[in-house]
């Protein structure tokens, strides 16, 4: 199925109506966010389904199963609940830098999917610098955190802020590094063209041993760290910290923490897909399900992850970034380089 | 009016007042933050002119990296802007006003030269590849390695630096005790 050639229909039928050209971009360019926004809302409702029942089949038991088949209704009516709460905006708080962080969290989730091929095609925008816009909107997610912390004016949120801020930038080195190694043999940036490079199952960059499956792992572990999750998750412990940096946030502030969260979740999988999965390439079905199908699959991993392992020690945290993946995810570069030098997988 | 020109008039208008806000704060946060958003759209007019690496690397290395440690010694200290009036310091205040005037004058006499019809030699177009990763990893590695080289050794050192800092004052603190 070829989904592109209805936006280029779509766009045609758009010029053709005579407006001015300023008009026809803004409103194609409106159109294309307001489709990347809900299909990834979708996503995020399915995701938080998803973890609940993943969870509790993991604990053997069965979650959400009244409304719908197997609950599947659930996370819509809490979505409705929460969007219809009323906004509280407890009266010390630093007023607009407690607005805008989760407005800021929000944009940055969505801002990355400019870069990301959903399938051959599918795609907003095919930067040259792909992969580097994507980090480079991620680091806002860093500052909404800790505006988050310092705007609520509450010793649990500043704590949370703090130390989820220390543990992205601690984990976001060894996770640019290894995904050098994956740009230092693809020789691009840009998303589409690494993609392509891997267009066999034998081409994809996890089957390039030694170096692909280092770098995936380190990638994997970095990326579970990004998004705050188990066993990464000491910026939301809920024993020590009521909540973390969203304690002051209700209503539809926090929901847009609570989205920007999933669909982070979703960014990072797809982010592995594409780099060592060979992205949406695969036979038979359409290249968009197979995107799903791999983004999935990962996502299902970092789920896994979540209610398996015990929460971390914060010294145990910062030790294993800088003392164990950093070292090892430079090393590998230094490996991808070599090996790229020397002519391995040239094919 | 293209959509560009309004976006680069937008984006130049945000830069210079969330520079001017920046130094108008007495919070030092608040000036952080209104540091970065003077960044951002910085990194928006690079856009425009087609340099996507540099503004992406304004990002990841300013509001990514160095503003957020910045944001974290100022809440860890926790800094607060009572602190920042020392008015008795009179070296200081002479210095406030004369550095930011020759600077001013400067940026002046800068875009006088630049807004005058072009000389001849002078390119009125830049290149192709500007700003594109192939050319600044061009310059970085053949022309100006030696340069760059250094300016590693130079970070280095810093960071050794720091590491002997924190363990003295680690050293120090353990001999109290």
């Amino acid at each position: 199925m070829e989904i592109t050639g209805i936006f280029k229909y779509l766009y045609e039928l758009l010029q053709s109506t005579g407006l001015p050209q300023v008009l026809v971009d803004i409103i194609a360019l409106a159109s294309a966010a307001v489709m990347i926004f809900g299909v990834l809302a979708v996503i995020a409702l399915f995701l938080v389904w998803w973890e609940r029942k993943v969870s509790a089949h993991i604990q053997q038991r069965f979650g959400p199963m009244r409304t719908g088949w197997h609950g599947w209704r659930q996370t819509i009516a809490d979505a409705v609940k929460l969007l219809q709460k009323e906004d509280i905006t407890p009266s010390t708080v630093d007023r607009p830098v407690f607005f805008w962080a989760p407005v800021i969290a929000f944009v940055a989730a969505f801002m990355v999917y400019v870069t990301i091929p959903f399938g051959d095609g599918l795609i907003v925008s095919d930067l040259n610098i792909g992969i580097l816009f994507i980090i480079a909107i991620t680091t806002f997610t860093i500052i909404s955190l800790l505006m988050a912390g310092w705007g609520s004016n509450n010793k649990y949120a500043l704590l949370g802020g703090m130390r989820s801020a220390a543990q992205v930038v601690s984990y976001e080195v060894p996770m640019v590094v290894s995904v050098l190694a994956v740009i230092v043999f693809a020789g691009s940036l840009s998303m589409v063209d690494i993609v392509q490079s891997q267009a066999k199952i034998y081409k994809w960059y996890f089957f390039r041993l030694p170096f692909g499956p280092i770098a995936f792992f380190t990638y994997i572990i970095a990326a579970t760290a990004e998004t705050n999750r188990t066993p990464f998750d000491l910026p939301e412990a809920e024993q020590e910290l009521v909540a973390g940096f969203n304690v002051e946030y209700s209503g539809m502030k926090f929901a847009m923490f609570f989205l920007a969260e999933f669909v982070n979740m979703f960014t990072v999988s797809a982010i592995g897909a594409t780099l060592f999965f060979g992205g949406w390439q695969g036979p038979l079905l359409p290249s968009w399900v197979w995107f799903l199908v791999k983004t999935f699959a990962l996502v299902f991993v970092l789920m896994w992850f979540r209610w398996t392992y015990p929460r971390l020690r914060v010294d145990q945290l910062m030790e294993f970034s800088w003392k164990f993946l950093l070292p090892v995810s430079f090393a590998n570069l230094i490996l991808a380089g070599w090996m790229k030098y020397s002519g391995w997988f040239n094919w | 009016m293209t959509l560009e020109v309004v976006i680069f008039y937008f984006a130049a208008a945000v830069a210079v007042a969330g520079a001017v806000m920046m130094i108008l704060q007495r919070n030092p946060v608040a000036s952080v933050m209104y540091l970065v958003i003077s960044l951002v759209a910085q990194a928006i007019l690079y856009v425009q002119l087609q340099a996507l690496f540099i503004g992406a690397l304004l990002i990841i290395v300013y509001a990514g990296a160095i503003l957020v440690l910045f944001l974290f010694v100022i809440m860890i200290l926790n800094l607060r802007g009572e602190e920042f009036r020392n008015e008795k310091h009179r070296p200081g205040r002479a210095a406030k006003i004369i550095i930011p005037v020759v600077f001013f004058l400067e940026v002046v006499a800068i875009i006088k030269q630049l807004a005058a019809p072009p000389a001849a030699g002078r390119a009125t177009e830049v290149a192709a590849d500007f700003g594109s990763v192939e050319m600044v990893a061009g310059r970085l590695f053949r022309e100006y390695l030696f340069p760059f080289e250094l300016t590693s050794i130079l970070l280095l050192v810093a960071i050794v630096g720091a590491v002997v800092m924190a363990k003295r004052d680690k050293g120090k603190k353990e001999e109290e005790a």
